[in-house]
Order: C-alpha cells, then structure tokens, then sequence
C-alpha cells in the first residue's frame, strides 16, 4: 500500500479496495514502526487522523467525492491546525496550539483528506538540512548519516520513506525543491500568490509560498489542486482562475523549448548531478522539446540578494515572539526589558538569532541604502533576467541544488557554506517565479534533483512535462535502501 | 531678558482615530469601552500565520481628510513596517506609512483672536494602527495589557512647525477637530483618546534659525495641549536664559498635576528600521475616486461659519467659534430651527451650555440639556415668561434632569408675573410705603431721579420675590412717579 | 564589513535578543561572514532600477469595513503565558 501513488489510493478508496480508516492505519503503524529512524515528524495525530478516516468513509458512502477525499497526508509543522501544536521547529512555540487553521489546511480539510501528523523542520524555515529544528534532525532515508535538505526536510523525507503519500511544505529559497531533490521526490514551489499563505507561519513574507511534495508530478498535481485557491485574508494572494492541474498533463511536448542557463551549469556544479541532467534533457529532447542555451546573467547576485531581503524581513516577522500573548517566556524575569531579552535569546536557536541580528543590521540606520535598498534593485534585475529568458523559451531546466545530500555537521559551523546550497533555487523566490524538481538520477547512490522554473502561473506546463518525463523514466520509482 | 525676546516655534502631530467600524486591518469591532481583550482578534494579536487586508472606508476617510485640507492626494501609497518593542505592540513593529504617505502636503486657516486668520501647513497625513493600551494597575507588581484598541485605524496629521503660539496651535487643533468631526471621520471624543496631539516645541531668537525642539506626547484636551506648552515654553526659556542647551527629548505631561517630564526609557536606541510592508501592497487609487469623494464632501468649518454670519447673522466671533465645532454647530442650528432666535441660542450655546460641558467634561452629543429642551427655554425667555435670572436656574434644573422646561417652571413657581394689575397693585403698595422717598424724589433734581428711580423698581421686584417682569415694572414706576410730579 | 563587539550589542538591543559574553565573538564572526557574502551586491550596478519589494506588480486589495471577528478572549488568553482579568500581564511597564 506504502508504494501506491496518491493517484492509485485514490482509485483504490473509489473502488473500495480499502477503507480510508485502513488506509489511514497502516500509515500510522508504519510511522509508529519507522519514524525513529528519520525523526521526520514532530507531532503524530492519530485519534484526529482516524476520526477525519471515518468521516471520509462516511462521505464516500454517500456519494460522489473530491479526489483527495480520505488520502492521508502530512502537513509541515509552519501551518497552523486548529487545536493541534503547532511549533515551527521550535522551542519558542513548543506549547503553542492554535485556535485557527491555515488557509492551505482547511482546503485539504475540506476535501476530505487525513492528517496524519506534523512534519518535523528547520526552525522558522530558516536552514538547509534540518539541523536548525529544536526536535532534533531529521534523517535522510536514502542515508541515516545524510542530511535531508531543509527547511521542508520532514516533509520530504515523510514522502521518501513511504510514511505518507503526500506532504505539504513552504518554499522561501528553496525549502521544497533542496529537500524533495535530497530526498528524491517531487516538489512544486508555486508562482508568489498561488497559495494563501494565511495561517502559514512567516519567515520572508515577499519569499514564502506554500506547494505540494510528493512522489510523482501527477500527485503534485492532485495536490496543487487543493492548496491553491484566492484567499481574501491574504493581501498577496492572487484573484485568478486555478485551473485543474491534471487536465493537461499528458499533453505533447512537441514545439516546446526549454531553456538551460550556462550560470546554472557552472563550476560549482557537481560532475555526476550534470550528467544525470544531461540525459533527462536528452530525453526531453526526445519527446520533441527544442534546448537551448540561455543567461541568467545576475544569477550570482542572488543569495547575496536573499540573504539581505529574507532576514530584514523575518528580522520583523519574527518580532512578535516576544513572550507576552504566546509561546516561550523566560523564568522570572526581572523587569520588562529581561523578559524580552532571555524569551527571545531562550526560545530561539543560533541560526533563527543570527538572521534576525543580520535583518535588523541590514536595516538600521546608514545601512539601509547600501544593503536593503540595494538588495531591491539587485532583485529587479534579477526578476528582469527571467521575464527576458520567458521571452524566447517555454520554461528553463537546471539544477536543483549542486550536490546530493551532504553528512550531518559537513558545513560545521559556517553558515555561508550552509547557503550557497540554495544558489540555484533562491531567484525563483526573489522572481517570485513556480519551480519544481524532480528526481532525476542518483550520484552516489543518493538522489539529485532537476529544476523546472517556469514563468508565472505557468504550473500546469511545468507538471506537463515533468509528468511525460516520468512517463518515460523511473527515477522517481526509486525508493530509500532498505524500505522494500 | 523676558519672554518677549523669544519667538515660540511650535508643530503638532495629530493622532486622529477613524470612525470604522472594524480595524484598519480585521474585522474586529472598533467600539470603545469594551471589556478588556474582547475586541482583539488573532491578527490584532499578532498570532502567527495571520495577515492584514486594509479596510477600504479606513482608505476612503484618510482621502476624505486629504480633500479638506487642499492636500494632494498620494494616488500610489504603501505601507511600512516600524520597528520597535513594547507590550501594547503585538507584532513589535506598527503598520504605517513612511516614504509614500496617503495624503500629501496640504493647509488649513486658522482664525485668531484679532480676528484676522494664519495659514498652518500640513506637511502630510498618513494611515496607520493604533497600539493596545497598557494598564499599570499593580497586578503582583505587573502591568496588564489590553490589546482592544491595537489594529485601531489612525492618521497622523503632522504639521510644518507654522505656529508661533499655544493660542495658534489650539486653534490649529481645533480647526482640525471641526474638520475630522465635519467629515464625519472621527466622532472628535478627546477624553477616550479619538484625538491625540503630539506637541513639538522649541524657541529661538526673532529671525534665528530653528533651535532645539522637544516633543510633548499624548495631549488629550485643548486646555492641556495650552497648559503644556506653557509649561515647556517657560523652561525652555529658563534653561536657555541660564546659559544651558535644550536636549532633544520626548516629555509626558501630567493634567491633574499639571507638571511635565522627560520620558528617558522610550529614548534609548531609537532606529525603527522602518521598510516596507511585505504583507500589504501598494494601494492604488485613481482621479475618479478622488472627484467622487470631492463631490460628496459634507460642509466644512470654513464654509459653515461664514454661512453662520450670514444666515443667522451672527457675530463673526460667534460664527467662529459655533462653525468650528461640528457638535456645537448641530447643536445651535437643530435649536435654531425649532425657535428661532439664533442671537439667543448661540448665547446660550456659547454661554451656560459650553460652561456646564466644561465644568462636567461631556461632550456636547452628551449633553444633558438637548436641542428640543433649550429650544424651549428660549421661547420662554423670548415670551417674558421668565426672566434671563430665572432661565439660568432653570436651565440648571434641566441639566439636573428634574424634568422639562415648563415643568420646571410650573414646579418653581417661575412665572413671571406680567399681569399688569398685579404689577400696578405692588406699585401702588410701594408708594405708600414709602412715602419720605416719594418726597424726596419729586423735591430732586430731575438729573437725579433715574438713580433713584432703581430704589423703588428694587423695592416692587422684592415684593413680587423676582416674577415680576423688571421691564413692566420699571416703565409702570416711572409713569406713576411721573404722575405724582 | 567587519562587525565589532558594540555593532553586536546594539543589534542584540535592538532585537532584543540577550547575547552572553562568551557567544559575542562567535556571533560577530558569523555575521561578518554572512555580510562579506553580502557585500557582493555592491558589485552590481542598479543606477535608476526601482526597489522590489513584491515579486509581483499588484495592488492593494480591499475589505469591506464590516464587523467579522467573534470575541474569542478565553481561546487567546489560554495561550498566554501570564493572564489575570482578562489581560495579558507583563513585568511592569514604565513610560
């Protein structure tokens, strides 16, 4: 049951080969069983899993449901769930239960799916491997020793252990796409807007975008049909049409062109993932897409870009954790200022303490101009480099990340190293452009993942062909040693 | 050297609450007063995960504002973060505007007491939230904090330093009070905070540069904004006269002590880090909605005043003052309307009414007499009932809320004896018993005998315990002394 | 840029996050590393480009001025970790 896609748990509830309550079961056993290994949840819920199971069984029965209606899933730990912890990977909201669901929750809530659990994170989003969460790292399935990815690396690694079929995530610089490349699975960060962000703890309120993981672009199709929708609580959520994602996923490729920018395919690029890329491309070619070479040129500027924009931004997002309505207060606190001091210095871990510092520095007074300011118009460019590329291709493919995943503790303490493994995911973010990877080959023996950046609102076409590329290929049939 | 040597500077910024319904950014109720924490919603709480949508009449008052006051109006504006930490703060920064404001550079006239008027510039309004409030009653040695007021829509009215004395920066207040109550955008109560005056201050030699200036916060009446800059205008003149320097700081004045002092926790680190608003986007509005607005615009100070010389033909101190202020204004003409005699009701407005809301610190929509009630009044003291005297007890009598107006009269025996056989009977009596002053009268000089004359009016009202009507008492006197010549 | 000990403790206020004695070099080491990665944006030639702060070029939506939000004091004050009377209590506050 563990292998089935999302697509076939749904046929198999539609042809009553199971129940949801079994279905729902035998995923709760198996994370009871396994999750040990992968620390990839920080909350389970089987009580609300098995009464949400009941409730969809009891809906199937009487009639005609939404297809996602009694599938499990998991949700990343940053949406909030009525009733349900809710930390963010951390200390600072360890008691913290919501009296409200995220938009992106109630949308699944509404169409009947089961919430297995919590996934585990980096702290606040901010991390590239899941060492920054206050509930311990979460282990990559393809390698204990291994890194996941972060921040969504509980997500991913959920999916790639076959714990549940599908996860949400969110996406700031690359928080979907590293992990679900780490991990070898599929992962869509949707255009800025797509996906109501209400309810959705922030990190980089102009970066965050929730999207789908799981194993197969058609899943993350069924998927992004759920999570996207206008939301009017959300200012930047976008008052458009959501099309059905699976519609045209079959489509032809013939006459598309696909752009490959020479800055992604540079000397940073590890050997093994740009050949594996190479023969996915070649393959696309095959089914009729026309390569061709593009510039990106500011593409370098773009994690320093990120790293101003992305801790100013959370440097102030994150001000709210001050003790005083929820979440973590110190010990007896002295007088009004220690409150602050200690709550915060307490309830939150190096790295989330480090951006906030950086965010605060990067807009204090002198430094404004010659870093936020600067940052801005470095991310005009940036966008600009894009809407030029979408002028002559259809979508542009390259790297998810430089490398497969790294071991625990490989980047020590230096937090530089930690971000450049977003440099090829952050613009997207910046751009606010959709991308996604998918599994593309393996590099010894782990996973590496291909980008798909497409232009804005562009989805369908990204999972068209990411879907006839996985109609071709097996890399995402591959599952973690040791699960079979 | 005296004060006289001296030229005050002042600007103000005015925290003026808009009269939503909900908050500038949720749907939580606006309502004053209610219990502490109910009117607080998840995102006036900062929970996490919770965002903003702007109210859109928040958005329509602000450009209200900006029309009445000969401003531009900002066709793109946005919003930025202000960043700093304190309790009544849920998201430890406040949503506001800094670099591209709603309402832009504008003016308003101010009318002095010479009668002669000043124009005040604006240099911009902006929309923003107000904060929670934070109570210091001792709860174990804590403070509570009461977030029902946080998320309240706001603009801050921040003038160019135009004005040269407390009496300019009152009238400066109050003319934006009349507008903001005219606009019908603010409902104007002071005393729960609706407006709010920040006072800059500073002194400097006639034809010097800008000295040093402090910042006196949260003025919430007219007379302590006066009082305060009294305060500060004095000391900033003893410092400066001793050979010291003003320090740049912000001051909190104390009405009921009347006392002033510098409020040094709130100066340390003061870098806001202000930027703009990743949650909310730019608001875009265009000419269509400006000119629609224009067009609707209610009546304005100026334009009611001037109405007020001619239409009633008041005073133009009397038009002043009663144009001003949008709840004196209604008040005067529903009285008006019901009885006539605008010299009259605007005494009475402007006199015993304005005294009494004074003294008990109401608000004229609070007022215990109403238009109907004082209407009445009027037509008696116009019909001689009773006498101007009599009126004032009865208007006490009303504010005490011991019934109507005739009722009062009636209870009180208040009425005034016109019956001229009545009247002609005291006289007569009078005479008689006066009989070496009647003498004395008609032995006098004719130059002195309307001195005299008040001797027997005096004894006649005495008679009559005060309801005789003193005109009809006078002329009868006159004619019979006249008679006995 | 090189971050010194008093950059670290005005940012630490400013944030206020307590940074002890013995983690203040390790910070400003980090942070100087993070800001050198930065400083790389200097290179970068942005005369007359217009600041982004949206990725997309939308405006403002709005609401209507209606009354949406029950009182939900006793779900909220659950949250909190010192409450009496309704408010949320802090060490005292001192204007």
């Amino acid at each position: 049951m563990h292998n089935l896609t999302l697509a076939e748990l749904s046929l198999g509830l539609d042809n009553r080969d199971f129940s949801s309550v079994e279905l729902t079961q035998f995923f709760l056993e198996r994370i009871a069983t396994l999750d040990q290994r992968y620390n990839s949840f920080i909350t389970v819920t089987p009580e609300l899993a098995l009464q949400q199971a009941q409730a969809a069984d009891r809906r199937r029965t009487a009639g005609a449901v939404p297809a996602m209606c009694g599938v499990p899933i998991v949700h990343k730990d940053i949406f909030c769930t009525r009733g349900v912890r809710t930390s963010c990977g951390s200390k600072m909201l360890d008691n913290f239960i919501p009296p409200y669901d995220a938009t992106v929750v109630a949308n699944f809530a509404a169409a009947g799916a089961v919430v297995l659990g919590k996934s585990n994170m980096d702290e606040f989003a901010m991390g590239s491997s899941n060492e920054t969460s206050y509930y311990g790292p979460v282990k990559n399935p393809w390698d204990t020793g291994c890194v996941p990815g972060g921040s969504s690396g509980g997500s991913a690694a959920a999916v790639a252990a076959r714990l549940t079929p599908a996860a949400t995530a969110t996406d700031t610089g690359g928080s979907i796409r590293q992990p679900a490349a780490l991990c070898g699975i599929t992962g869509l960060k949707p255009t800025y807007g797509r996906v109501s962000r209400w309810g959705m703890i922030a990190f980089a309120s102009s970066l965050d975008q929730a999207g789908p993981m799981a194993r197969t672009a058609q899943d993350a199709a069924l998927l992004l049909n759920v999570m996207a929708s206008f939301d009017p609580k959300d200012s930047t959520s976008v008052e458009r049409d959501v099309p059905d994602y699976t519609a045209g996923i079959n489509s032809d490729l013939t006459g598309l062109t696909v752009g490959l920018p020479r800055e992604y395919f540079d000397a940073g690029l590890n050997p093994g993932t740009e050949r594996a890329l190479r023969d996915a491309v070649a393959e696309l070619q095959k089914l009729g897409v026309t390569v061709k070479d593009i510039s990106l040129p500011h593409s370098a500027l773009s994690v320093p870009a990120y790293y101003v924009i992305a801790p100013a931004e959370a440097s102030a997002n994150l001000s709210r954790f001050d003790g005083v309505r929820y979440g973590y207060r110190c010990a007896d606190p002295e007088d009004l200022r220690d409150m602050y001091m200690r709550s915060r210095a307490e309830g939150f871990g190096d790295e989330v303490k480090r951006r906030i510092l950086v965010g605060a520095y990067c807009l204090s007074a002198g430094y404004y101009d010659a870093y936020y300011k600067k940052a801005q118009q470095v991310r005009r460019l940036i966008k600009q480099d894009f809407v030029a590329a979408f002028a002559d291709v259809d979508v542009i493919i390259g790297p998810t990340c430089p490398n497969p995943a790294f071991a625990f503790g490989a980047k020590g303490d230096n937090p530089v190293a930690m971000y450049l493994e977003d440099i090829y995911t952050i613009a997207t973010n910046l751009a606010g452009l959709p991308g996604m990877s998918i599994p593309c080959g393996l590099v010894d023996n782990k996973p590496v993942g291909l980008q798909i950046i497409g232009n804005y609102f562009d989805e369908a076409r990204m999972l068209n062909i990411a879907h006839r590329l996985q109609q071709v290929t097996d890399w995402h049939t591959h599952t973690a040693p040791g699960l079979n | 050297m005296t004060t006289t040597d001296w030229e005050i500077v002042i600007g103000l910024e005015v925290h003026t609450q808009l009269a939503t319904r909900s908050k500038i950014f949720s749907g939580a109720s606006t309502a004053f007063g209610a219990e502490p924490n109910t009117q607080a919603c998840a995102i006036d709480l900062a929970m996490p995960g919770t965002l903003p949508v702007l109210n859109e009449e928040a958005l329509r008052m602000a450009v209200m504002f900006g029309i009445a006051v000969n401003a531009e109006i900002g066709k793109t504006s946005a919003f930025d973060r202000k960043n700093y930490f304190y309790p009544d703060l849920p998201k430890g920064y406040q949503t506001t505007q800094l670099e591209r404001p709603i309402v832009g550079a504008g003016y308003v006239d101010i009318q002095r007491a010479d009668g002669s008027s000043k124009r005040i510039r604006i240099h911009h309004a902006h929309l923003e939230e107000d904060a929670g409030k934070s109570l210091h009653e001792d709860f174990h040695g804590m403070s509570g904090i009461d977030l029902n007021r946080a998320g309240t829509p706001l603009i801050e009215i921040v003038s160019e330093p135009d004005m040269r004395s407390a009496d300019e920066a009152v009238a400066f207040a109050r003319k934006l009070h009349g507008i903001v109550t005219a606009l019908g955008i603010c409902d104007g109560d002071m005393s729960q905070g609706s407006m709010r005056f920040d006072v800059n201050i500073s002194i400097r030699r006639p034809g010097a540069g800008f000295g040093t200036r402090t910042e006196t916060k949260n003025l919430n009446s007219f007379r302590f904004m006066e009082r305060a800059i009294a305060l500060e205008v004095e000391r900033q003149i003893n410092v400066l006269e001793e050979g010291g320097s003003i320090v740049q700081e912000t001051r909190l004045y104390d009405g009921d002590k009347d006392t002033a002092r510098s409020m040094r926790s709130k100066e340390q680190a003061n870098d806001y880090r202000y930027f703009p608003c990743p949650d909310l986007l730019p608001v875009e509005i265009d000419d269509a909605y400006i000119e629609a607005l224009r067009a609707d615009l209610p009546e304005l100070p100026d334009v009611r005043r001037q109405r007020f010389v001619q239409q009633y033909q008041l005073s133009t101190y009397d038009a002043d003052v009663l144009g001003c202020d949008t709840g004196l204004a209604t008040f005067f003409e529903t009285t008006t309307l019901q009885c006539g005699n605008a010299k009259l009701v605007a005494n009475w407005v402007m006199g015993e009414l304005s005294a009494k809301l004074n003294s008990t610190g109401l608000d004229i929509r609070e007022s215990r007499v109403t238009p109907q009630g004082l209407s009445t009044l009027i037509t008696r003291i116009a019909d001689q009932s009773i006498s101007n005297n009599m009126a004032k007890q009865v208007f006490e009598a009303m504010w005490n809320g011991e019934g109507d107006c005739d009722a009062i009269i009636a209870a009180r025996g208040f009425q005034q004896m016109s019956d001229s056989d009545a009247i002609a009977t005291l006289v007569e009596q009078v005479i008689a018993d006066n009989a070496q002053q009647i003498a004395n009268y008609i032995k006098a000089d004719a130059s002195k005998r309307p001195k005299m004359l008040g001797y027997f009016v005096g004894q006649v009202m005495k008679l009559s315990r005060g309801q005789a009507n003193p005109q009809q008492v006078n002329d009868m006197v006159l004619s019979k002394l006249n008679a006995l010549l | 840029m090189t971050i010194e000990r008093t950059d670290i403790e005005k940012l630490a206020e400013l944030a206020r996050i307590d940074i002890t004695e013995q983690n203040i070099s390790a910070t400003a080491r980090s942070i100087s590393e993070i800001l050198a990665l930065v400083d790389q944006l200097q290179a970068a030639r942005t005369e007359n480009i217009e600041p982004m702060a949206h990725p997309l070029d939308a405006t403002q939506r709005l609401r209507a001025d209606c009354v949406t939000e029950n009182d939900r004091r006793e779900d909220f004050l659950a949250l909190a970790p010192c409450s009496e009377s309704g408010l949320y209590l802090v060490p005292r506050v001192i204007d």
